[in-house]
């Protein structure tokens, strides 16, 4: 533990000098970030295991092979229509989670923290955590927070990694076989536009939202009654574009697409149009791709169905015999074209 | 056929009577009636890339190929003229304001959005007006606006000009680099000593929002002098195919003539109104045109009572230099007598992430839609 | 650079309009297209109105466009144009200016 040996200095200058923002001295490891933790992030996301404070978190045992994620969060700006970098953090990771099989069993939070961060912005991103994680049915089990120079990390960068437990047999893109339907769980690039909508053009008043959400209760559901689930992804960076690209390369098979399967809101598609961006290729956080036999499309879409998250999911394409690896779309127009994963940066920090 | 029904979403109800799947057949059965190949070409880069994401390339007949030529402005503006954006960005004084999709575009020293990473006060508009907001609420600042664009947005770039005039604004100027696009249609039918050989083009699709500031009747001097088909078309992919049709339609019937295919926006005159605007502060100039070379009266540049306004004279930059990269065949590109994929640069050296010449670089040039949409090897396979 | 999309304005104060585009709330000036009001459609690009809309007027145009190709000359077009009211090239004189 560093820092100690300033604590007498810091406990002796008066407590409204660090009351409002976040100091260095925070990240020590001494007194002031235990305060810190006492004041700003327990009483948000206290449970069992993290209120213990050990170096590590002890999971029970449980059956079933383990499944483990890790992401970094360095969206900008922290907080956008729809949502915040605390419900992404716990969104994007319970979804790896989820896309695998895997049922989250524990979070572990790394929070980096900017010298000069309003303590009130750490604390609506902690209730933001806790609330994404009672969504999900999951605890932050474990944590770390560090403080660097004022200017450094734009405010806040989170990384989360995540546990998870896989009872039988997972997805995998070798379950996918020709014949396959793909299905979407609802409209793409919400995620991506609102936030870079909020960054670039924060004066204009829109009716975009992030989808940012937890999925994991819509796809427990989904493996419970569906038990053919060949593979499923979150379409997150790349976008739709990407990740479907991804599965025509991973799975050596050829995709086709349905563009007038695919639903983009008209607020979306505008602020697309603005932004010079096309939306298949911008990132979602609260959907998910899913890749199942056709005869049992229907009861994947009525088990999506259920959940609020998956009212507009739909079957968007299939998987074709050609052994190619590559994925076309099929347009409006009854063209085709090659959809291929966005060549670079399209979008910086938008999760 | 007037309907009752009020439909909100005028756009896309435009091509409520000709269905996408009737147009391509009409244009295939007049293509069949061709009896040999026909060119078309567009002259729009917001055409170019509605072509490409909307797949009619793959519903065209092998005898008609529908060309891109000089439409992208940032393609066939020098690349020099983004270099100058972005020195300007990297001084401490100046903040640069710019529409969303400029600013990715990459010259030889980086991107705005690059010069922003590194510190420098780059600003996204949706409006040209913002800029000179932004010239008020903060006098300190040096507000440069980057005013690129073909006729469709330069009344904009001469409404802010006007408005911070009428304020006497002395922190308010603009990096011009307006072009207007007769002079290059013109100079493709021509030919001449910079431009090579001519390009044979049946007929033009022709931009519709160009169209609907200058009037449908800035396009009939290439039916009435060259006897080309022109069809005014909107954006959308059912009305792009529809003037497809009705382009081959003229051409197989030996019957070239302007037609509107966008009446809802477009009238005969135009905006007159918008372009006024632009002739008040505006007067045309020789402009520098990638593969054509210097047009007369091709580029828009500030008249003398609104030179004050000019970026160039304010920060005392020179004429942007004409670089063109070794290898690249960009001018060719974009003035039809090329493919992408017959650039020997295309696909390895040349990518969106490492773009040597700005038909790569930009997101409506041919050759980035030529990369994303079709991905065409030499070998001409995807 | 070219989009220029259809909206529905939803307040208008001398050039200063609010446009309705899909729920996304834009600025707009309707310094290029004077005589516009509140509740009018406009073609908006850039933050400006560049012209104004008929709703209805939309129907009409694929349907002259049939026409069109079959008549295979101006002068036919322009006739079969005249005989449905509308001309092959030009819009109604009341849209000029903008004012109804």
């Amino acid at each position: 533990m560093s820092g100690g040996e300033r604590k007498t200095d810091l406990c002796a200058m008066a407590p409204a000098a660090y009351g409002t923002r976040i100091a260095l001295a925070h990240g020590g490891g001494g007194q002031l970030t235990d305060e810190l933790l006492e004041s700003s992030i327990l009483p948000h996301l206290g449970n069992d295991l993290l209120n213990e404070m050990l170096d590590s978190a002890i999971l029970p045992q449980t059956p079933g092979r383990l499944a483990f994620t890790i992401d970094g969060y360095v969206v900008q700006p922290l907080k956008f229509p729809g949502g915040d970098i605390g419900r992404l953090a716990v969104s994007g990771t319970v979804n790896d989670l989820a896309v695998c099989g895997a049922r989250p069993l524990g979070l572990a939070l790394s929070l980096i923290l900017a010298e000069g961060l309003e303590k009130k912005i750490l604390e609506e991103v902690m209730a933001s955590i806790a609330a994404t994680a009672a969504e999900a049915g999951v605890h932050v089990v474990t944590g770390d927070t560090k403080v660097v120079g004022r200017g450094q990390a734009d405010g806040m960068y989170i990384t989360t990694a995540g546990i998870g437990m896989i009872s039988g047999q997972g997805p995998h893109p070798r379950r996918v076989k020709t014949g396959d339907v793909i299905i979407l769980s609802g409209s793409i690039a919400d995620h991506g536009l609102a936030v870079m909508l909020a960054r670039e053009m924060p004066q204009m008043h829109s009716a975009l939202r992030s989808d940012v959400a937890p999925l994991n209760k819509m796809i427990e559901t989904l493996m419970k009654r569906i038990a053919t689930v060949a593979f499923m992804r979150d379409p997150t960076r790349g976008g739709l574009a990407g990740a479907a690209a991804d599965l025509a390369r991973r799975t050596g098979l050829h995709v086709v697409l349905e563009e007038e399967k695919i639903l983009v809101r008209p607020e979306t598609q505008h602020a697309a149009q603005m932004l010079g961006l096309d939306p298949l290729e911008v990132a979602n956080e609260g959907k998910v791709l899913i890749v199942v036999p056709e005869a049992d499309a229907a009861g994947a879409l009525a088990a999506l169905g259920d959940d609020p998250r998956g009212v507009d999911a739909r079957v968007i394409g299939r998987v074709e015999a050609r052994t190619d690896g590559v994925c076309e779309l099929h347009t409006r127009l009854g063209g085709r074209r090659i959809l291929q994963k966005p060549y670079g940066e399209q979008l910086p920090r938008i999760c | 056929m007037k309907t009752a029904a009020i439909n909100s979403q005028a756009s896309t109800a435009m091509s409520a009577a000709l269905s996408p799947q009737e147009s391509i057949a009409r244009l295939r059965a007049a293509a069949a009636r061709l009896g040999r190949h026909a060119n078309f070409m567009e002259v729009c880069g917001t055409h170019t890339v509605s072509v490409f994401r909307s797949g009619l390339h793959s519903l065209m007949p092998d005898n008609v190929t529908l060309l891109s030529g000089p439409g992208c402005p940032v393609c066939v503006t020098s690349q020099g003229d983004i270099d100058q954006l972005v020195e300007l960005a990297l001084r401490k004084d100046v903040t640069l304001c710019t529409y969303g999709d400029m600013i990715r575009v990459t010259g030889a020293t980086g991107s705005l959005e690059g010069a922003r990473g590194q510190g420098a006060d780059v600003r996204v508009l949706y409006s040209a007006l913002d800029a000179v907001k932004i010239a008020i609420a903060e006098p300190r600042r040096q507000v440069v606006f980057a005013a690129v664009g073909f006729e469709t947005t330069t009344p904009a770039t001469a409404a802010a000009i006007l408005e911070a005039d009428r304020l006497f604004l002395g922190n308010f100027t603009a990096l011009t680099s307006h072009k207007v696009i007769m002079p290059a249609m013109r100079a493709l039918l021509e030919g001449g000593s910079s431009t090579g050989k001519l390009i044979n083009v049946d007929g033009f699709l022709c931009p519709g929002h160009v169209a609907v500031i200058l009037g449908a009747a800035a396009f009939r001097p290439v039916v009435e002098n060259y006897g080309k088909a022109c069809v005014i078309a909107g954006f959308e992919p059912e009305q792009i195919a529809a003037a497809m049709a009705l382009l081959v339609e003229m051409v197989a019937d030996g019957k070239p003539v302007l037609a509107n295919a966008y009446p809802q926006a477009v009238s005969e005159e135009g905006n007159t109104v918008a372009w006024g605007l632009v002739q008040k502060v505006f007067e045309p100039c020789p402009s520098y045109w990638r593969g054509l070379g210097v047009l007369p009266d091709s580029g828009l540049g500030l008249r003398a009572p609104y030179t004050r306004y000019d970026a160039r004279i304010r920060f005392e930059l020179g004429t942007p230099g004409n670089r063109e990269p070794a290898g690249c065949r960009c001018g060719d590109v974009i003035t039809g007598r090329a493919t992408p994929a017959e650039c020997r640069l295309f696909g390895n050296v040349c990518t969106p992430i490492r773009a040597i010449g700005p038909c790569m670089v930009s997101s409506e040039g041919t050759c980035q839609a030529w990369f994303k949409y079709q991905r065409v090897s030499k070998e001409g396979k995807p | 650079m070219c989009l220029a999309v259809p909206a529905k304005l939803v307040t208008c104060d001398g050039t200063n309009g609010v446009a309705d585009l899909h729920g996304n709330r834009v600025e707009v000036s309707t310094l290029l297209v004077p005589g516009v009001k509140q509740g009018d459609w406009v073609l908006v690009h850039a933050g400006f109105a560049i012209q104004k809309l008929e709703e209805d007027e939309a129907q009409e145009t694929f349907a002259l466009l049939g026409d069109m190709a079959k008549a295979a000359g101006k002068e036919a077009a322009a006739s079969v144009a005249a005989e449905r009211g509308f001309s092959a090239t030009t819009r109604p004189d009341t849209r000029k200016g903008g004012s109804k």
